[in-house]
């Protein structure tokens, strides 16, 4: 095995990767070539079932079972892969090619110390000694940032948080220096705020170790921050690839186009400029259409043309060099002439308040069963999930509440539901106090007119019933119809709300895709006319072009049934096009809160502003303040106790942020901060976004 | 929209239900082992059947002792002439005869034991799982006390304390393999009751018992199915035992523990009278068993 060091790290050529089911061979990833050189940062992008992960696959040629590289070469600095013996291989893998997988809890050891998984890399593949692999694997831990290594090496895997876990599988990658790093959604488990600071440290790492990445992810907002190139991918085929700067400002592909019409971009707006959802659904590999793939969802189909036989990649002359799309029709499209948001909708109007939330308290009771708690008598504690909520929402409003895992939004909705009682305070819905009365002892009415969106489309509807049985179930539950027949009616007319076909009636749900199944959860939640729908990330577990469907749905919803709708999410891009008005929480408090203008302009609360700082956006020409977070999340279960901020808090200014609870500063009617810090002082700050004038565009003045 | 509605959708009946199980069971073809299993308890099946017709022999009819298999029976006044083919036992009666009938007894008596320990099993587990709390506490310590017992001193003690009959014996059963169920069941709710679509159920005001029986148990079927097929082995095992050790159904009904247990002392010099039972309990049990690994090589296909 002789590496050619002049040659490109990796070079694909006219790939075929193909899986073999029940229903006979699959073609998986057809006619795929990719070059990386050393150092370059290559993003291969799309949505689920695209291909882009048996690609990374291929190159680690782990097909599994039943896939087969059925033609092409993968090359490793000159070095024929498909063809290389097992032994060789195993020599390759981990040391000069490494991959980084989704979850970094499911790639390490739980019964062994970080330490012995992380020495086993430079022990197996460069021989050396115990004492110099923990020298090698301290110092690496220090290179990606995490504090205090020694600790580290003698800790397992569950005595550190999930952004600590991703560090060191980053390390781990890095300890035998590889000069190719395969990275497949490496930080899609992960809260944004560590997110944030794991994207940056990927793309520092790459120009550190001069180390060339293929960093696969979903996210086209991601891929803009740590790649060099990108590849975007469609139904097993690359569609377009080029550099960063060239594909993002002017994309070719019809596909590439749309996917920027389904991001909630800084631009986007819900009543002046809605997403523009791709029609159509990605076709199952088995069926794809003949010529180009996307001709069915393409608004520029010419039949006879996009259909008659396989379209090659061809290279984009003009606006930028090395820029490729398989398209037959791209000189023609004028995509400038085009409308890249959906039809303009009217505002809806706001009514009266319809929830008012003041001081609401909800403390858990935790039984700690050791003897040691026994014998001190503190074998009770109390933890805080919600800690003096106020806010309220009116008629027809969109009140986004956003917050990172363990802030306490899902215990909100609980409350709200019913499913948990408030420890204290009130939640006033249409005037009487809910929070204290459970599911069981509402009316039905009541009960219907609180419904919920849930956010995993693949536990939202029960396996074992059909579609019709689980809406007729809560029309009748509801006391909206009893009549068999009008049920059935009934049901049929909301299939027709969410735009699904009316014989979805008798199917189950696991012949449904994540999209289908996550309107049918709306359905469901819109059976009993509800006045209030709280939506728990309802769009977050979807593919983009499907989300944006969804969002539009549910907004179209809201807007004829005037419905005021609470928006649980941890992702400000989606809350910002949503939402009127913004509750930002931390650890079950409310950091700051006012409309969605307010929260994204200063004054900020310093979590908001690293909030704002650490959301990805696909577009280069908006820039961003980089604020990224030091340490971790704290525990619920032992808060910080003056500011629960104060650990990780970049403005913090003293004692008094850990010692005292920050008081309630009004900027304006509505928009309330928690800080210490003066309202003078965080008026000072500078805005964390900023979007370029559409004039001002690239795209506009060349 | 009504030009959209007019395919006819047919209302789920049980008819429907039916085939589809019925479909869901051809699965099993593409499993050899699964195939092999159907056979064996089929045969059985139709062997208890068609006992009556096909029984050279009243089961309990003395004829001559002591025959080797293959025996011409050269007939009498009231019985006609015959061939032992399994031979005769220690009172001459025909053991193919009885061989036969007592699959009846088995094939009555194991899926009923089974159906009602899976009965008392599943409610136990659901309430135990799903209330979680001192209910689980009290449910998982009564099936904790139990399942430390010698299970065949618990037989013992249930069946000398209440007698030997059929009823008595599904209750012992019940009694000893309840306990087991739950702690299958209790730990498929737990993981099944964090869904959505029971917090939908719950947000909808639906009851306890409705979200258990309707939104949860079906959802549990797959590994329950597996666990029932391999159980009821078990549980001939169990009545085979229960008759070896003479707390089986009364004399002198056939029933293959008993008819092992009658002989033993001379299955040295007799050993067709004590083999044959012994076989046709080994393959209705391999039967359930194969069957069982059929099931589960399919549900982890897909």
């Amino acid at each position: 095995m002789q590496f050619d060091e002049n040659a490109p790290v990796l070079e694909i050529k006219d790939l075929n990767l193909s899986y073999w089911t029940r229903a006979g061979e699959i073609p998986a990833v057809i006619d795929f070539s990719l070059t990386v050189n050393k150092g370059e940062s290559i993003g291969l992008v799309g949505e689920s079932g695209c291909g882009k992960s048996t690609v990374a696959m291929a190159i680690m040629q782990y097909m599994g079972g039943n896939g087969t590289i059925k033609s092409g070469s993968i090359k490793f600095k000159g070095v024929e892969l498909n063809t290389l013996p097992p032994e060789d291989l195993r020599r390759l893998r981990g040391s000069a090619i490494s991959m980084i997988y989704q979850e970094p809890f499911a790639a390490l050891n739980p019964s062994l110390t970080l330490g012995t998984q992380l020495k086993e890399v430079p022990i197996t593949h460069d021989g050396i000694s115990d004492a110099e692999a923990h020298e090698r694997a301290v110092k690496v831990l220090g290179d990606v940032r995490l504090p205090d290594p020694e600790r580290v090496m003698a800790a397992y895997p569950h005595q550190i948080s999930g952004g600590q876990q991703q560090r060191v599988v980053i390390a781990m990658a890095l300890l035998s220096n590889p000069s190719l790093l395969l990275l497949d959604e490496p930080t899609t488990a992960l809260d944004v705020t560590v997110e944030a600071g794991i994207t940056k440290l990927i793309a520092e790492i790459g120009k550190q170790y001069g180390t060339s990445q293929i960093y696969i992810s979903h996210n086209l907002g991601l891929i803009l921050e740590v790649c060099d190139r990108v590849f975007v991918m469609y139904s097993g085929e690359v569609v377009e690839e080029g550099t960063i700067h060239s594909l993002f400002t002017w994309p070719k592909h019809p596909y590439t186009h749309g996917l920027f019409g389904c991001i909630p971009l800084p631009t986007a707006d819900k009543n002046a400029a809605p997403l523009k959802p791709i029609r159509g659904q990605l076709p199952l590999p088995h069926e794809r259409p003949p010529g180009c793939n996307f001709g069915p969802r393409c608004d520029f189909f010419v039949d006879g043309r996009c259909n008659s036989r396989d379209i090659p990649m061809s290279s984009v002359t003009g606006s930028a060099a090395d820029h490729r799309v398989r398209c037959v029709r791209w000189t023609e499209i004028d995509f400038a002439a085009e409308i890249a948001h959906g039809e303009e909708k009217p505002p809806l109007t706001i009514g009266d308040t319809v929830l008012e939330v003041d001081k609401m308290q909800k403390y858990y009771e935790v039984h700690d069963r050791s003897i040691a708690a026994l014998i001190s008598g503190q074998s009770v504690k109390l933890v805080k999930a919600n800690e003096a909520l106020d806010f309220d929402a009116r008629e027809g409003e969109t009140v986004a509440i956003v917050g990172e895992s363990g802030c306490g939004k899902s215990t909100f909705a609980k409350v709200l539901m019913g499913l948990e009682t408030a420890t204290g305070g009130e939640v006033r819905y249409g005037g009487t106090n809910i929070g204290d009365d459970p599911v069981r002892t509402r009316s039905p009415k009541q009960i219907g007119s609180l419904q919920m969106v849930f956010q995993n489309p693949s536990d939202t509807l029960n396996p074992s019933h059909t579609i019709g049985g689980q809406i007729g179930r809560v029309i009748k539950k509801f006391g909206v119809e009893s009549d068999k027949a009008k049920i059935r009616e009934r049901v049929m007319e909301l299939l027709d709300l969410v735009k699904l076909p009316r014989d979805f009636y008798i199917r189950r749900p696991r012949q449904l895709s994540g999209g289908q199944k996550q309107r049918i959860g709306i359905a469901r939640a819109f059976a009993g006319n509800p006045a209030m729908v709280i939506a728990d990330e309802p769009v977050s577990a979807l593919d983009v072009s499907v989300a944006a469907a969804v969002t539009e749905l549910l907004t179209d919803i809201q807007r004829d049934h005037k419905t005021t709708l609470l928006f649980i999410s941890h992702d400000l891009s989606v809350v910002r096009y949503l939402a009127d008005r913004i509750v930002v929480m931390y650890l079950g408090q409310i950091m700051e809160r006012g409309t969605t203008e307010e929260i994204f302009e200063p004054p900020y609360h310093p979590y908001t502003e690293a909030l704002l700082s650490a959301v990805p956006i696909a577009d280069p020409e908006v820039t961003k303040r980089e604020i990224v977070l030091e340490g971790n999340l704290p525990s619920v279960m032992n808060p910080p106790k003056g500011c629960p901020f104060s650990t990780r808090c970049q403005h913090k200014i003293g004692r008094i942020c850990d010692d005292e609870r920050p008081p309630v500063q009004m900027a304006s009617n509505g928009h309330a901060i928690a800080c210490h810090i003066p309202l003078e002082e965080l008026r000072k700050m500078e805005p964390v976004i900023v979007v370029p004038k559409a004039e001002e565009r690239i795209h506009v003045t060349q | 929209m009504a030009n959209v509605s007019t395919t006819a959708l047919p209302a789920p009946t049980f008819g429907a239900a039916l085939m589809r199980a019925i479909r869901s069971f051809g699965l099993l073809r593409e499993s050899w082992v699964g195939m092999i299993g159907v056979g064996l308890v089929l045969f059985w099946v139709v062997v208890a059947l068609l006992a009556p017709l096909i029984a050279p022999f009243d089961p309990n009819a003395t004829l001559i002792p002591f025959q080797k298999p293959g025996a011409v029976f050269p007939g009498n006044d009231t019985v006609p002439a015959g061939t032992f083919w399994l031979g005769t036992d220690q009172l001459g009666r025909d053991i193919l005869s009885r061989v036969m009938w007592g699959s009846q007894t088995v094939l009555i008596y194991a899926p009923l034991a089974t159906l009602s320990a899976y009965t008392v099993g599943i409610l136990m587990g659901l309430a135990a799982g799903y209330f979680r709390g001192w209910i689980d506490d009290l449910l998982s310590r009564i099936a904790d006390i139990i399942l430390s017992f010698p299970v065949l001193v618990l037989y013992i003690i249930i069946i000398a304390t209440i007698g030997a009959s059929g009823i008595n014996i599904i209750i012992a059963i019940t009694f000893a393999s309840a306990p087991g169920i739950m702690r299958i069941v209790r730990g498929l709710v737990l993981d099944l009751r964090n869904r959505d679509y029971v917090a939908a159920a719950q947000t909808r005001g639906e009851g306890s018992w409705r979200i258990m029986l309707v939104e949860i148990l079906p959802n549990a079927r797959g590994p329950l199915i597996v666990d029932s097929c391999l159980r009821l082995g078990y549980v001939i095992i169990t009545i085979g035992v229960l008759g070896f050790l003479g707390l089986g159904l009364p004399p002198p009904d056939p029933d293959w523990g008993g008819m092992i247990n009658e002989t033993r002392s001379m299955a040295l010099a007799f050993p067709h009278m004590v083999l044959y039972p012994c076989f046709a309990i080994s393959s209705l049990i391999l039967g359930f068993n194969l069957l069982a690994d059929g099931l589960r090589e399919i549900s982890l296909r897909d």
